[in-house]
Protein backbone atom coordinates (compact mmCIF):
# COMPACT_ATOMS: atom_id res chain seq x y z
CA UNK A 1 0.00 0.00 0.00
CA UNK A 2 1.78 3.29 -1.02
CA UNK A 3 1.12 6.36 0.86
CA UNK A 4 0.29 10.06 -0.33
CA UNK A 5 3.13 12.30 -0.65
CA UNK A 6 0.63 15.11 -1.91
CA UNK A 7 -2.50 15.40 -1.24
CA UNK A 8 -5.58 17.60 -2.42
CA UNK A 9 -8.68 17.95 -0.95
CA UNK A 10 -11.46 20.51 -2.31
CA UNK A 11 -9.27 22.41 -3.73
CA UNK A 12 -10.41 26.05 -5.10
CA UNK A 13 -8.89 29.08 -5.96
CA UNK A 14 -9.93 32.64 -7.33
CA UNK A 15 -8.56 35.11 -8.39
CA UNK A 16 -9.86 39.37 -7.82
CA UNK A 17 -9.81 40.69 -11.47
CA UNK A 18 -11.39 44.17 -10.51
CA UNK A 19 -14.77 43.60 -9.30
CA UNK A 20 -15.23 39.95 -10.76
CA UNK A 21 -13.97 36.48 -9.45
CA UNK A 22 -12.05 34.59 -11.86
CA UNK A 23 -12.51 30.83 -10.69
CA UNK A 24 -9.03 29.07 -11.79
CA UNK A 25 -9.60 25.83 -9.71
CA UNK A 26 -11.96 23.97 -8.40
CA UNK A 27 -13.47 21.20 -6.65
CA UNK A 28 -9.92 19.64 -7.32
CA UNK A 29 -9.50 16.07 -5.40
CA UNK A 30 -5.82 14.54 -6.35
CA UNK A 31 -3.58 11.95 -3.99
CA UNK A 32 0.12 11.86 -5.53
CA UNK A 33 1.58 8.82 -4.26
CA UNK A 34 5.24 8.22 -2.67
CA UNK A 35 7.69 7.42 -5.83
CA UNK A 36 5.35 8.20 -9.04
CA UNK A 37 6.00 9.95 -11.92
CA UNK A 38 2.68 12.09 -12.32
CA UNK A 39 2.12 13.65 -15.43
CA UNK A 40 -0.55 16.32 -15.51
CA UNK A 41 -1.73 17.11 -19.18
CA UNK A 42 -4.26 20.08 -20.00
CA UNK A 43 -4.25 23.35 -22.10
CA UNK A 44 -3.19 26.83 -21.18
CA UNK A 45 -5.95 28.14 -18.68
CA UNK A 46 -6.85 24.77 -17.48
CA UNK A 47 -5.83 25.77 -13.82
CA UNK A 48 -2.40 22.91 -13.60
CA UNK A 49 0.35 25.99 -13.11
CA UNK A 50 -1.74 27.45 -10.23
CA UNK A 51 -1.72 23.94 -8.97
CA UNK A 52 1.63 23.35 -8.90
CA UNK A 53 2.28 27.16 -7.31
CA UNK A 54 -0.20 25.68 -4.58
CA UNK A 55 1.71 22.82 -3.83
CA UNK A 56 5.13 24.29 -4.05
CA UNK A 57 3.32 26.77 -1.42
CA UNK A 58 3.86 30.05 -3.48
CA UNK A 59 0.07 30.70 -3.53
CA UNK A 60 -2.59 29.95 -0.73
CA UNK A 61 -5.86 28.10 -1.62
CA UNK A 62 -9.32 30.05 -1.64
CA UNK A 63 -10.46 26.75 0.17
CA UNK A 64 -9.85 23.49 0.52
CA UNK A 65 -6.21 22.76 1.23
CA UNK A 66 -3.30 20.62 0.45
CA UNK A 67 -1.14 18.48 2.59
CA UNK A 68 2.35 17.53 1.99
CA UNK A 69 3.15 14.10 3.99
CA UNK A 70 0.05 14.67 6.41
CA UNK A 71 0.80 18.82 6.71
CA UNK A 72 -0.93 21.69 5.77
CA UNK A 73 0.76 23.43 2.78
CA UNK A 74 1.57 27.11 4.47
CA UNK A 75 4.77 27.80 2.36
CA UNK A 76 7.47 27.06 0.23
CA UNK A 77 9.19 23.79 1.77
CA UNK A 78 12.57 22.48 1.23
CA UNK A 79 11.39 18.83 0.87
CA UNK A 80 9.81 20.52 -2.27
CA UNK A 81 11.98 21.20 -5.13
CA UNK A 82 10.07 23.47 -7.97
CA UNK A 83 11.38 24.03 -11.89
CA UNK A 84 9.39 26.97 -12.94
CA UNK A 85 8.13 27.20 -16.78
CA UNK A 86 11.15 30.21 -17.04
CA UNK A 87 14.75 30.18 -16.18
CA UNK A 88 14.92 31.65 -12.62
CA UNK A 89 18.30 31.79 -12.49
CA UNK A 90 20.07 34.05 -11.15
CA UNK A 91 21.78 36.36 -13.73
CA UNK A 92 24.99 37.70 -11.60
CA UNK A 93 26.04 34.49 -10.49
CA UNK A 94 27.87 31.73 -12.39
CA UNK A 95 26.66 28.22 -13.23
CA UNK A 96 29.00 26.72 -10.21
CA UNK A 97 27.06 29.22 -7.79
CA UNK A 98 23.63 29.05 -8.91
CA UNK A 99 24.12 25.47 -8.29
CA UNK A 100 25.41 26.21 -5.06
CA UNK A 101 22.78 28.16 -4.53
CA UNK A 102 20.22 26.02 -3.13
CA UNK A 103 22.77 24.74 -0.25
CA UNK A 104 24.16 28.16 0.77
CA UNK A 105 20.97 29.53 1.57
CA UNK A 106 20.79 26.48 4.63
CA UNK A 107 24.21 27.27 5.33
CA UNK A 108 26.13 24.00 3.91
CA UNK A 109 29.76 25.06 4.28
CA UNK A 110 31.71 26.12 1.36
CA UNK A 111 33.88 23.08 -0.04
CA UNK A 112 31.00 20.84 0.58
CA UNK A 113 28.71 23.05 -1.60
CA UNK A 114 31.49 22.96 -4.30
CA UNK A 115 31.93 19.37 -4.10
CA UNK A 116 27.86 18.54 -4.66
CA UNK A 117 27.50 21.21 -7.60
CA UNK A 118 30.82 19.83 -9.36
CA UNK A 119 29.46 16.73 -9.30
CA UNK A 120 25.99 17.57 -10.51
CA UNK A 121 27.44 19.70 -13.27
CA UNK A 122 29.07 16.55 -14.86
CA UNK A 123 26.00 14.52 -14.10
CA UNK A 124 23.57 16.79 -16.29
CA UNK A 125 26.62 17.22 -19.01
CA UNK A 126 27.64 20.67 -18.23
CA UNK A 127 31.30 20.43 -17.26
CA UNK A 128 33.73 22.86 -18.54
CA UNK A 129 31.02 25.42 -17.92
CA UNK A 130 30.91 26.28 -14.30
CA UNK A 131 32.72 29.82 -14.73
CA UNK A 132 29.64 30.90 -17.27
CA UNK A 133 26.93 32.81 -16.38
CA UNK A 134 23.12 32.48 -17.65
CA UNK A 135 23.12 34.57 -20.41
CA UNK A 136 26.65 33.16 -21.88
CA UNK A 137 25.04 29.18 -21.75
CA UNK A 138 22.29 28.32 -24.18
CA UNK A 139 18.14 27.92 -23.54
CA UNK A 140 19.10 23.85 -22.98
CA UNK A 141 22.30 24.74 -21.08
CA UNK A 142 19.78 26.89 -19.23
CA UNK A 143 17.54 24.59 -18.55
CA UNK A 144 20.39 21.58 -17.70
CA UNK A 145 21.28 23.84 -14.94
CA UNK A 146 18.09 24.62 -13.49
CA UNK A 147 17.67 20.89 -13.34
CA UNK A 148 20.93 21.14 -11.82
CA UNK A 149 19.94 23.76 -9.47
CA UNK A 150 16.79 21.36 -8.53
CA UNK A 151 18.87 18.47 -7.75
CA UNK A 152 21.01 20.28 -5.36
CA UNK A 153 18.09 20.91 -2.72
CA UNK A 154 18.20 17.31 -2.74
CA UNK A 155 14.35 17.57 -2.01
CA UNK A 156 12.30 14.11 -2.03
CA UNK A 157 9.46 15.64 -4.70
CA UNK A 158 10.00 17.61 -7.61
CA UNK A 159 7.60 19.67 -8.98
CA UNK A 160 7.98 20.70 -12.90
CA UNK A 161 5.80 23.09 -14.69
CA UNK A 162 6.00 22.86 -18.51
CA UNK A 163 10.52 22.40 -17.90
CA UNK A 164 11.17 21.97 -21.67
CA UNK A 165 8.10 23.34 -23.52
CA UNK A 166 10.13 26.32 -25.19
CA UNK A 167 12.56 24.21 -26.56
CA UNK A 168 13.11 22.67 -29.62
CA UNK A 169 11.82 19.03 -30.21
CA UNK A 170 15.58 17.94 -30.51
CA UNK A 171 16.52 19.40 -27.57
CA UNK A 172 13.38 18.33 -25.63
CA UNK A 173 13.95 14.50 -26.74
CA UNK A 174 17.29 15.20 -25.27
CA UNK A 175 16.45 16.44 -22.09
CA UNK A 176 13.52 14.54 -21.66
CA UNK A 177 15.90 11.24 -21.77
CA UNK A 178 18.00 13.24 -19.36
CA UNK A 179 15.54 13.91 -16.61
CA UNK A 180 14.40 9.74 -16.70
CA UNK A 181 17.92 9.10 -16.27
CA UNK A 182 18.30 11.45 -13.50
CA UNK A 183 15.29 10.17 -11.86
CA UNK A 184 15.29 6.57 -12.31
CA UNK A 185 15.47 3.82 -9.53
CA UNK A 186 15.76 7.45 -7.23
CA UNK A 187 12.35 6.77 -5.43
CA UNK A 188 11.65 10.46 -6.00
CA UNK A 189 7.82 11.64 -6.28
CA UNK A 190 7.64 14.04 -9.48
CA UNK A 191 4.63 15.99 -10.68
CA UNK A 192 5.35 16.66 -14.57
CA UNK A 193 2.75 19.64 -15.70
CA UNK A 194 2.81 19.64 -19.53
CA UNK A 195 0.42 20.85 -22.40
CA UNK A 196 2.24 18.09 -24.25
CA UNK A 197 0.35 14.87 -24.91
CA UNK A 198 3.74 12.40 -26.33
CA UNK A 199 5.69 14.09 -23.23
CA UNK A 200 2.95 13.42 -20.87
CA UNK A 201 2.71 9.59 -21.57
CA UNK A 202 6.58 8.86 -22.13
CA UNK A 203 7.42 10.49 -19.01
CA UNK A 204 4.83 9.57 -16.73
CA UNK A 205 3.44 5.98 -14.23
CA UNK A 206 0.29 7.58 -14.37
CA UNK A 207 -1.58 10.47 -15.98
CA UNK A 208 -3.73 13.23 -15.12
CA UNK A 209 -5.96 15.00 -17.76
CA UNK A 210 -7.35 18.42 -16.65
CA UNK A 211 -9.89 19.98 -18.24
CA UNK A 212 -11.70 23.57 -17.65
CA UNK A 213 -11.62 25.05 -13.59
CA UNK A 214 -8.96 22.14 -13.25
CA UNK A 215 -11.60 19.53 -13.22
CA UNK A 216 -10.11 16.11 -14.13
CA UNK A 217 -10.70 14.26 -17.68
CA UNK A 218 -8.87 11.59 -17.13
CA UNK A 219 -7.03 9.30 -14.64
CA UNK A 220 -4.70 6.95 -16.53
CA UNK A 221 -1.75 4.16 -15.27
CA UNK A 222 0.78 4.54 -18.19
CA UNK A 223 1.80 0.45 -17.74
CA UNK A 224 4.82 1.34 -20.08
CA UNK A 225 7.81 -0.68 -18.89
CA UNK A 226 10.82 1.20 -17.42
CA UNK A 227 13.40 2.40 -18.23
CA UNK A 228 11.74 3.81 -21.19
CA UNK A 229 13.67 4.50 -24.31
CA UNK A 230 12.03 7.27 -25.78
CA UNK A 231 12.22 6.31 -29.15
CA UNK A 232 11.06 3.09 -29.16
CA UNK A 233 7.92 3.37 -26.98
CA UNK A 234 6.46 5.78 -29.25
CA UNK A 235 5.91 2.12 -31.52
CA UNK A 236 4.49 -0.22 -28.62
CA UNK A 237 0.63 -0.43 -29.12
CA UNK A 238 0.31 0.15 -25.81
CA UNK A 239 1.49 3.55 -26.35
CA UNK A 240 -0.63 4.21 -29.35
CA UNK A 241 -3.57 2.58 -27.62
CA UNK A 242 -2.74 5.29 -24.19
CA UNK A 243 -2.47 8.34 -26.78
CA UNK A 244 -6.23 7.78 -28.51
CA UNK A 245 -7.60 7.37 -24.98
CA UNK A 246 -5.76 10.58 -24.27
CA UNK A 247 -6.82 12.32 -27.11
CA UNK A 248 -9.94 11.49 -26.74
CA UNK A 249 -10.17 12.91 -22.77
CA UNK A 250 -8.61 16.34 -24.65
CA UNK A 251 -11.43 17.49 -27.19
CA UNK A 252 -13.88 15.80 -24.80
CA UNK A 253 -13.14 19.07 -22.30
CA UNK A 254 -12.72 21.55 -24.71
CA UNK A 255 -16.56 20.14 -26.26
CA UNK A 256 -17.78 20.86 -22.36
CA UNK A 257 -15.75 24.29 -22.18
CA UNK A 258 -17.37 25.32 -25.44
CA UNK A 259 -21.16 24.12 -24.87
CA UNK A 260 -20.21 26.29 -20.89
CA UNK A 261 -19.35 28.98 -23.35
CA UNK A 262 -22.30 29.11 -24.92
CA UNK B 1 18.12 -1.20 -25.29
CA UNK B 2 21.11 -0.72 -26.78
CA UNK B 3 20.22 2.63 -27.91
CA UNK B 4 19.32 3.85 -24.34
CA UNK B 5 22.70 3.32 -22.96
CA UNK B 6 24.34 4.85 -25.69
CA UNK B 7 22.64 7.69 -25.23
CA UNK B 8 23.08 8.40 -21.76
CA UNK B 9 27.16 7.60 -22.24
CA UNK B 10 26.83 10.38 -24.88
CA UNK B 11 25.58 13.11 -22.00
CA UNK B 12 28.30 12.57 -20.32
CA UNK B 13 31.62 12.98 -23.11
CA UNK B 14 32.65 15.84 -24.01
CA UNK B 15 31.48 15.44 -27.77
CA UNK B 16 27.72 16.36 -27.03
CA UNK B 17 28.84 19.51 -25.13
CA UNK B 18 30.61 20.87 -28.07
CA UNK B 19 27.21 20.46 -30.18
CA UNK B 20 25.02 22.64 -27.59
CA UNK B 21 27.11 25.72 -28.21
CA UNK B 22 28.87 27.91 -30.88
CA UNK B 23 32.07 26.83 -32.07
CA UNK B 24 34.89 28.70 -30.88
CA UNK B 25 38.12 29.47 -33.15
CA UNK B 26 40.94 31.51 -32.41
CA UNK B 27 40.85 34.53 -35.27
CA UNK B 28 44.25 35.44 -36.29
CA UNK B 29 44.43 39.25 -36.37
CA UNK B 30 47.57 41.44 -36.69
CA UNK B 31 48.13 44.53 -33.84
CA UNK B 32 46.72 46.84 -36.65
CA UNK B 33 43.71 44.86 -37.41
CA UNK B 34 42.58 44.96 -34.07
CA UNK B 35 43.58 48.39 -32.48
CA UNK B 36 43.45 49.58 -35.91
CA UNK B 37 40.32 51.84 -35.61
CA UNK B 38 40.64 52.52 -31.45
CA UNK B 39 44.09 54.31 -32.45
CA UNK B 40 42.97 56.30 -35.77
CA UNK B 41 39.49 57.74 -33.56
CA UNK B 42 42.03 58.49 -30.95
CA UNK B 43 44.63 60.72 -33.27
CA UNK B 44 41.46 61.69 -34.62
CA UNK B 45 40.08 63.43 -31.52
CA UNK B 46 43.76 65.06 -30.52
CA UNK B 47 43.68 66.48 -34.32
CA UNK B 48 40.39 68.11 -33.72
CA UNK B 49 41.75 69.57 -30.50
CA UNK B 50 44.57 70.98 -31.68
CA UNK B 51 42.52 72.14 -34.71
CA UNK B 52 40.33 73.67 -32.42
CA UNK B 53 42.77 75.52 -30.33
CA UNK B 54 44.74 76.76 -33.02
CA UNK B 55 41.45 78.03 -34.65
CA UNK B 56 40.89 79.88 -31.41
CA UNK B 57 44.29 81.57 -30.94
CA UNK B 58 44.35 82.92 -34.62
CA UNK B 59 41.15 84.10 -34.23
CA UNK B 60 41.55 86.06 -30.99
CA UNK B 61 42.52 89.38 -31.42
CA UNK B 62 41.84 89.26 -35.39
CA UNK B 63 38.26 88.57 -35.69
CA UNK B 64 36.92 88.54 -32.21
CA UNK B 65 37.53 90.76 -29.16
CA UNK B 66 40.12 89.17 -26.77
CA UNK B 67 38.00 90.94 -23.58
CA UNK B 68 34.90 88.24 -25.01
CA UNK B 69 36.78 84.66 -25.97
CA UNK B 70 40.82 85.49 -24.73
CA UNK B 71 43.21 83.10 -26.09
CA UNK B 72 44.62 79.72 -25.94
CA UNK B 73 47.95 80.88 -24.66
CA UNK B 74 47.21 83.68 -22.22
CA UNK B 75 44.99 81.21 -20.68
CA UNK B 76 48.15 79.00 -20.15
CA UNK B 77 49.74 81.50 -18.83
CA UNK B 78 46.99 82.39 -16.19
CA UNK B 79 47.02 78.60 -15.49
CA UNK B 80 50.84 78.93 -15.10
CA UNK B 81 50.91 82.19 -12.58
CA UNK B 82 48.03 80.57 -10.19
CA UNK B 83 50.11 77.26 -10.27
CA UNK B 84 52.63 79.19 -9.28
CA UNK B 85 51.89 81.10 -6.02
CA UNK B 86 49.12 78.17 -4.83
CA UNK B 87 45.78 80.00 -5.81
CA UNK B 88 45.09 76.66 -8.15
CA UNK B 89 46.25 74.26 -5.53
CA UNK B 90 44.16 75.55 -2.54
CA UNK B 91 40.87 76.14 -4.30
CA UNK B 92 40.71 72.99 -6.86
CA UNK B 93 41.57 70.88 -3.72
CA UNK B 94 38.85 72.66 -2.37
CA UNK B 95 36.06 71.89 -5.30
CA UNK B 96 37.47 68.34 -4.92
CA UNK B 97 37.11 67.96 -1.34
CA UNK B 98 33.24 69.80 -1.88
CA UNK B 99 32.14 66.73 -4.55
CA UNK B 100 33.91 63.98 -3.53
CA UNK B 101 32.06 64.61 0.23
CA UNK B 102 28.60 65.64 -1.72
CA UNK B 103 28.84 62.76 -3.75
CA UNK B 104 29.50 60.61 -0.92
CA UNK B 105 27.01 61.56 1.27
CA UNK B 106 24.18 62.22 -1.66
CA UNK B 107 24.97 58.46 -3.00
CA UNK B 108 24.91 56.53 0.05
CA UNK B 109 21.65 57.96 1.46
CA UNK B 110 20.22 58.06 -1.75
CA UNK B 111 21.25 54.14 -1.70
CA UNK B 112 19.60 53.39 1.75
CA UNK B 113 16.41 55.29 0.62
CA UNK B 114 16.26 53.66 -2.46
CA UNK B 115 16.25 50.20 -1.07
CA UNK B 116 14.15 50.73 2.08
CA UNK B 117 11.82 52.32 0.38
CA UNK B 118 11.43 49.69 -2.56
CA UNK B 119 11.64 47.22 -0.11
CA UNK B 120 8.91 48.48 2.24
CA UNK B 121 6.83 48.86 -0.54
CA UNK B 122 3.03 50.82 1.28
CA UNK B 123 5.91 53.76 2.76
CA UNK B 124 7.30 53.63 -0.92
CA UNK B 125 3.82 53.96 -2.65
CA UNK B 126 3.20 56.79 0.20
CA UNK B 127 6.30 58.91 0.00
CA UNK B 128 6.74 58.92 -4.04
CA UNK B 129 4.59 61.63 -5.34
CA UNK B 130 6.74 63.97 -2.86
CA UNK B 131 10.30 62.41 -3.81
CA UNK B 132 9.36 63.01 -7.10
CA UNK B 133 8.10 66.77 -6.10
CA UNK B 134 11.37 67.18 -4.65
CA UNK B 135 13.46 65.88 -7.62
CA UNK B 136 11.70 68.67 -10.08
CA UNK B 137 12.50 71.40 -7.36
CA UNK B 138 16.24 72.70 -9.23
CA UNK B 139 18.42 72.31 -6.99
CA UNK B 140 19.98 75.89 -7.44
CA UNK B 141 16.86 77.36 -6.01
CA UNK B 142 17.71 75.63 -2.85
CA UNK B 143 20.79 77.86 -2.33
CA UNK B 144 19.27 80.45 -0.51
CA UNK B 145 17.96 78.34 1.61
CA UNK B 146 21.16 76.20 2.31
CA UNK B 147 23.06 79.49 2.81
CA UNK B 148 20.34 80.65 5.67
CA UNK B 149 20.59 77.43 7.34
CA UNK B 150 24.18 76.06 7.16
CA UNK B 151 26.03 79.66 6.25
CA UNK B 152 28.68 79.92 2.88
CA UNK B 153 31.30 77.79 3.95
CA UNK B 154 31.87 74.30 2.51
CA UNK B 155 29.18 72.48 4.43
CA UNK B 156 26.69 74.67 2.21
CA UNK B 157 28.20 73.46 -1.24
CA UNK B 158 28.63 69.69 -0.07
CA UNK B 159 24.99 69.69 1.40
CA UNK B 160 23.66 71.18 -1.99
CA UNK B 161 26.01 68.96 -4.15
CA UNK B 162 24.22 66.08 -1.81
CA UNK B 163 20.96 66.86 -2.27
CA UNK B 164 21.59 66.69 -6.06
CA UNK B 165 22.79 62.94 -5.94
CA UNK B 166 20.82 62.01 -3.39
CA UNK B 167 17.74 62.15 -5.74
CA UNK B 168 19.20 60.57 -8.60
CA UNK B 169 20.85 57.66 -6.70
CA UNK B 170 17.83 56.91 -4.76
CA UNK B 171 15.32 57.03 -8.58
CA UNK B 172 17.55 54.99 -9.93
CA UNK B 173 17.97 52.41 -7.07
CA UNK B 174 14.41 52.06 -6.02
CA UNK B 175 13.74 51.43 -10.16
CA UNK B 176 16.75 48.70 -9.81
CA UNK B 177 14.75 47.06 -6.99
CA UNK B 178 11.39 47.06 -8.52
CA UNK B 179 12.70 45.47 -11.71
CA UNK B 180 14.39 42.54 -9.85
CA UNK B 181 12.43 39.61 -11.59
CA UNK B 182 9.36 38.05 -9.67
CA UNK B 183 10.48 34.66 -10.31
CA UNK B 184 13.74 34.95 -9.43
CA UNK B 185 12.36 36.65 -5.67
CA UNK B 186 9.98 33.36 -5.34
CA UNK B 187 12.79 31.11 -6.48
CA UNK B 188 14.85 32.25 -2.82
CA UNK B 189 11.72 31.74 -1.12
CA UNK B 190 11.27 27.88 -2.67
CA UNK B 191 14.62 27.20 -1.40
CA UNK B 192 13.67 28.18 1.59
CA UNK B 193 15.60 31.71 1.93
CA UNK B 194 14.86 34.02 4.69
CA UNK B 195 13.53 37.41 3.78
CA UNK B 196 16.96 38.68 4.57
CA UNK B 197 18.41 36.60 2.05
CA UNK B 198 16.22 37.47 -0.33
CA UNK B 199 17.25 40.72 -0.27
CA UNK B 200 21.35 40.58 -0.01
CA UNK B 201 21.40 37.38 -2.59
CA UNK B 202 18.33 38.65 -5.41
CA UNK B 203 17.38 41.90 -4.33
CA UNK B 204 20.77 44.08 -3.56
CA UNK B 205 22.81 42.11 -6.92
CA UNK B 206 19.29 42.59 -9.08
CA UNK B 207 19.35 46.28 -8.38
CA UNK B 208 23.07 46.78 -9.25
CA UNK B 209 22.39 47.77 -12.57
CA UNK B 210 20.15 50.41 -11.46
CA UNK B 211 22.17 51.63 -8.31
CA UNK B 212 25.20 51.83 -10.74
CA UNK B 213 23.37 53.67 -13.36
CA UNK B 214 22.50 56.21 -10.44
CA UNK B 215 25.88 57.06 -9.55
CA UNK B 216 27.13 57.41 -13.05
CA UNK B 217 24.35 59.90 -13.62
CA UNK B 218 24.75 61.36 -10.40
CA UNK B 219 28.97 62.33 -10.37
CA UNK B 220 28.47 65.60 -12.98
CA UNK B 221 25.44 66.42 -10.74
CA UNK B 222 27.76 66.42 -7.41
CA UNK B 223 30.08 68.32 -9.41
CA UNK B 224 27.33 70.86 -10.92
CA UNK B 225 26.00 71.29 -7.21
CA UNK B 226 29.73 72.13 -5.85
CA UNK B 227 30.39 74.53 -8.43
CA UNK B 228 26.65 76.28 -7.85
CA UNK B 229 26.95 76.71 -4.63
CA UNK B 230 30.85 78.51 -5.02
CA UNK B 231 29.32 80.43 -7.81
CA UNK B 232 25.93 81.79 -5.56
CA UNK B 233 28.25 82.42 -2.23
CA UNK B 234 32.01 81.61 -1.58
CA UNK B 235 35.09 83.49 -1.35
CA UNK B 236 36.99 80.20 -1.94
CA UNK B 237 37.13 77.46 -4.58
CA UNK B 238 36.95 76.91 -8.47
CA UNK B 239 33.58 78.48 -8.75
CA UNK B 240 34.53 81.68 -6.42
CA UNK B 241 37.49 81.78 -8.76
CA UNK B 242 35.43 81.84 -12.40
CA UNK B 243 33.54 84.22 -10.64
CA UNK B 244 36.07 86.54 -9.22
CA UNK B 245 38.21 86.92 -12.62
CA UNK B 246 34.76 87.90 -14.34
CA UNK B 247 34.20 90.32 -12.29
CA UNK B 248 38.17 92.41 -12.91
CA UNK B 249 37.03 91.38 -16.33
CA UNK B 250 39.93 88.48 -16.42
CA UNK B 251 38.47 86.51 -19.21
CA UNK B 252 41.30 84.09 -18.99
CA UNK B 253 40.90 83.50 -15.76
CA UNK B 254 37.46 82.54 -15.95
CA UNK B 255 38.48 79.97 -18.85
CA UNK B 256 41.45 78.95 -16.90
CA UNK B 257 38.94 77.87 -13.99
CA UNK B 258 36.93 75.91 -16.70
CA UNK B 259 39.02 73.91 -18.01
CA UNK B 260 40.17 72.67 -14.11
CA UNK B 261 36.44 72.02 -14.43
CA UNK B 262 36.40 69.89 -17.01
CA UNK B 263 39.62 68.10 -16.67
CA UNK B 264 38.22 67.00 -12.89
CA UNK B 265 34.74 66.00 -14.56
CA UNK B 266 36.80 63.91 -16.63
CA UNK B 267 38.49 62.27 -14.24
CA UNK B 268 35.10 61.62 -12.94
CA UNK B 269 34.25 59.91 -15.50
CA UNK B 270 36.67 57.72 -16.03
CA UNK B 271 36.16 56.61 -12.25
CA UNK B 272 32.87 55.88 -13.15
CA UNK B 273 33.27 54.04 -16.45
CA UNK B 274 35.88 51.58 -14.50
CA UNK B 275 33.17 51.46 -11.64
CA UNK B 276 30.61 49.99 -14.28
CA UNK B 277 33.07 48.02 -16.34
CA UNK B 278 33.77 45.78 -13.01
CA UNK B 279 30.68 45.20 -12.22
CA UNK B 280 28.53 43.96 -15.31
CA UNK B 281 30.35 40.72 -16.50
CA UNK B 282 26.97 39.21 -16.54
CA UNK B 283 24.56 42.10 -17.81
CA UNK B 284 24.95 41.46 -22.02
CA UNK B 285 26.04 44.36 -23.50
CA UNK B 286 25.30 46.33 -26.57
CA UNK B 287 26.21 44.73 -29.52
CA UNK B 288 25.29 40.92 -28.18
Amino acid sequence: MMTAVLRVVDLEKSFLKGDKRVVALQGLNLDVEEGTFLTVLGRSGCGKSTMLNMMAGLLSPTSGRIEFRGRPVTGPNRDLAYLTQHDTLMPWRDLQHNIEMPLEVRGVGRAERAAVASELIERVGLGGFEKHYPRELSGGMRRRAGLARMLSAQPDTYLLDEPFGALDAQLRAELQADLLRLWYGSGKTVVFITHDLEEALLLGDRLIVLGPVGRVLLDQRIDLPRPRDLDQIRLEPNFVKLHKVTADALRAGSVQREEGAA
Amino acid sequence: MNAMTDRTADLTTPGDRRAAGPLEVPADRSWMERHGRTLWISLARLGLLVLALALWQLASGRLVDPLFISRPSEIGTQLRSWLSDGTLTSNTWLTVQEILLGFALGASSGLVAGFFLAIVKVLGDVLDPYMIAFYSIPKVALAPLFIIWFGIDIKMKVLLSAATVFFLVYLNTAAGVRSVDRGLIDAVRLMGGSRRQMIVKVLVPGAMPGVITGLRVGVPYALIGAVVGELVASNRGLGYLMLDSASQFNTAGVFAALVVITIIAGILNLGVNLLQRRSSRWQARPGE
